[in-house]
């Protein structure tokens, strides 16, 4: 396959149809629009559906309804539109149902500001829902990164029968990058939907697509059963990078945008001869435990970068498990932070400086 | 000897949790015998609400989806954009559809989802205890308003097939009750014409049907449905409200518009809509 220079939101949108989506529905919020506007252009020439939702409520619901039914799905929005969607994704999640959810982030709280944030962090991995459940969340960097994670998604989606989170951010939404869409990445091999609500044709029981367990044991067993599908997760799923660990004093930790930025900083480090790595996280949910268990001994600081006040810094310490000193440098409010601050902090770090 | 009554196949054979004198059951069972009598039962994805019909999907002898409260008419848009020859209806009650659910009903009938709404009006939230619904009358005890509904507090009974027949989109929309016999054999023929309507794909169709609730209205159940009767019908009155032959006058004034986002991005000029639309609805 060529590449094509496209913008990030759209590229999501034929990445999906690319995985086999067929149902689309949305609402307009900055800075996701152009997804579907995409979809609506783009769904129906190929026999899909694409519905401008009333509301993320509504759009969310729909995605319950389609889902239930054996469609491969998607919705998207960003961060006060994914709030609004919390009621829905709690209910996709109980009641097992497939769907790609993307979220471009912007800043916060309340209708904050249409520039690029991480703060969702705590939403996307922490359930911004009701109830014990939990998203596979990916976070790509690139446009390629995020054409190739939105086609693997609906695999995932439909093998776990659990909703899969895209976390974007403003910036890769709207960036162009040039893109391949490659057709030798990872296809499941996934059973048919033999629990899809598509009318019995006479032929078996009834089903019943359903979030509700009246009896506390049931309700019991049945978040155990979910449980089940979260460890699995836990062993099979997590996604990291790792660049210049060995040897490295100080190792950055950042995901998406955040960790181009830097990149960048490493860069200007690296000519001052100040190597320094980066872990980056692909999945949020389930969080790379592992990596850093296995860090060499030559590192001595971990330093968190977030387009937030700090969010992800708390899977950091979890994973760190007291072992190293974590610090944090980031901007919020949909300011984007320079290489030259991320490259301040560390001097200051490795120089000693405050935490 | 002939069989006089039998079960419906349409409902699975079960006992229902609903109260002594409640009528939601008599409600299931038309719905029930209609999808029978209309042989479209296997190909009929039901969509339960939240309220005291929550376990419909226990009943219906067909899938079924349990909906977030209020949300039913989305989700039912969800199914029937994605199987469009199955038979799709929801069945919700007042506090589901003329509160919580105010947005996603007054759209699924604007875009004419061609789905079928039963929508079961007792005039109070009934699952959780008795409060005041937008559909309790002036002056009704709920646990809400203890001293009667007070409508320069909480305004008057909200009106939902008067207001949703208004939008284009509504195809059918009826009003019926289940007081007594006459008025059941009623309430199944507009059950009945509604899913004909959804069958001949000609748009959203919806059936109000008044309903009892003895536990609430602290009534017996031979008093509750006098109740339907003295009470509720003068304030929600029976009949046909829009059906697919009388459309607004003002629709036949909307011309499909061609070009648009042509050239230069913009919207064509909108005239018929914008200089007649409002002015000659209703």
């Amino acid at each position: 396959m060529p590449r094509t220079l496209m913008k990030g939101n759209e590229v999501i949108g034929a990445a999906a149809i690319r995985a086999g989506c067929r149902a689309f529905f949305g609402y307009p919020i900055t800075p996701q629009t152009e997804l579907p506007e995409y979809m609506a252009a783009h769904l129906p020439p190929v026999g899909g559906v694409f519905v401008q939702a009333e509301s993320e409520i509504a759009a969310i619901n729909m995605v319950y309804g389609a889902s239930g039914s054996g469609a491969r799905v998607m919705t998207s929005s960003s961060s006060p539109g994914i709030a609004l969607k919390q009621e829905g994704i709690s209910y996709i999640a109980g009641a097992e149902l497939p769907c790609v959810i993307v979220n471009v982030m912007r800043g916060g709280p309340g209708l904050g500001g249409i520039q690029p944030s991480q703060s969702d962090y705590f939403q996307a991995t922490r359930g911004g829902g009701n109830g014990d459940y939990r998203l596979l969340v990916y976070a790509p960097a690139s446009l390629q990164e995020l054409a190739d994670l939105v086609q693997i998604a609906f695999d995932k989606a439909d093998y776990y029968r659990n909703p899969v989170l895209i976390l974007a951010d403003g910036m890769l939404g709207q960036m162009m990058e040039p893109v391949e869409f490659r057709d030798d990445l990872p296809r499941m091999s996934l059973p048919a939907k033999d629990w899809a609500a598509t009318g019995t044709m006479g032929e078996r029981a009834p089903r019943v697509i359903n979030s509700l367990y009246l009896k506390p044991e049931e309700l019991e067993a049945h978040i155990h059963r979910l449980f089940e599908k979260y460890e699995a997760m836990r062993v099979d799923e997590p996604l990291v990078e790792t660049v210049g660990v060995d040897g490295a004093d100080l190792v950055v930790v950042a995901y998406g945008t955040t960790a181009r930025i830097v990149r960048s900083a490493m860069a200007t480090l690296a000519e001052e001869g100040i190597h320094i790595g980066l872990i980056r996280p692909i999945t949020l949910f389930p969080y790379p435990m592992d990596v850093f268990a296995t860090l060499p001994s030559s590192v001595r600081h971990l330093l968190v970068v977030e387009m937030s006040m700090g969010q992800m810094i708390d899977d950091v310490r979890i994973a760190n498990e007291g072992r190293l000193p974590v610090s944090f440098v980031g901007r919020t409010g949909g300011m984007v932070p320079t290489p030259a601050l991320v490259a301040d902090r560390v001097r200051e770090l490795l120089a000693g400086g405050s935490r | 000897m002939s069989v006089v009554f039998a079960p419906t196949i349409g409902l699975q054979p079960r006992e229902t949790h609903y109260c002594p004198g409640c009528t939601h059951g008599l409600i299931h069972r038309l719905i029930g015998e209609v999808l029978d009598e209309l042989g479209v039962l296997g190909r009929t994805v039901g969509v339960a609400p939240v309220g005291c019909s929550v376990l419909a999907y226990d009943y219906f002898n067909c899938d079924m989806h349990e909906a977030a409260h209020g949300r039913a008419p989305a989700v039912a848009t969800g199914i029937k954009r994605v199987l469009p020859d199955r038979v799709v209806f929801t069945y919700q009650g007042d506090g589901d559809l003329a509160s919580i659910g105010t947005g996603e009903i007054v759209h699924a009938a604007h875009r004419s989802e061609n789905i079928t709404v039963i929508f079961v009006n007792n005039a109070i939230y009934g699952m959780t205890g008795g409060q005041m619904a937008p559909t309790t009358l002036i002056g009704q005890r709920t646990t809400t308003t203890p001293g009667g509904r007070d409508a320069t507090l909480t305004g008057y009974p909200m009106r939902m097939s008067e207001m949703l027949a208004q939008i284009p989109g509504a195809s059918y929309v009826e009003r019926v009750s289940v007081h007594n016999p006459v008025y059941v054999r009623k309430a199944k023929k507009a059950i009945r014409r509604a899913f004909e309507v959804q069958l001949a794909g000609q748009g959203f169709s919806l059936v109000e049907v008044l309903s009892s609730c003895p536990t609430n209205w602290g009534l017996d159940p031979a008093a509750a449905l006098s109740w339907i009767k003295d009470a509720m019908i003068p304030v929600y009155p029976l009949g046909v409200l829009r059906t697919p032959d009388d459309p607004p006058a003002y629709l036949t004034a909307v011309q499909p518009q061609t070009g648009a986002m042509s050239g230069s991005g913009m919207p064509p000029a909108s005239g018929a809509m914008s200089q007649e639309g409002e002015g000659s609805a209703d």
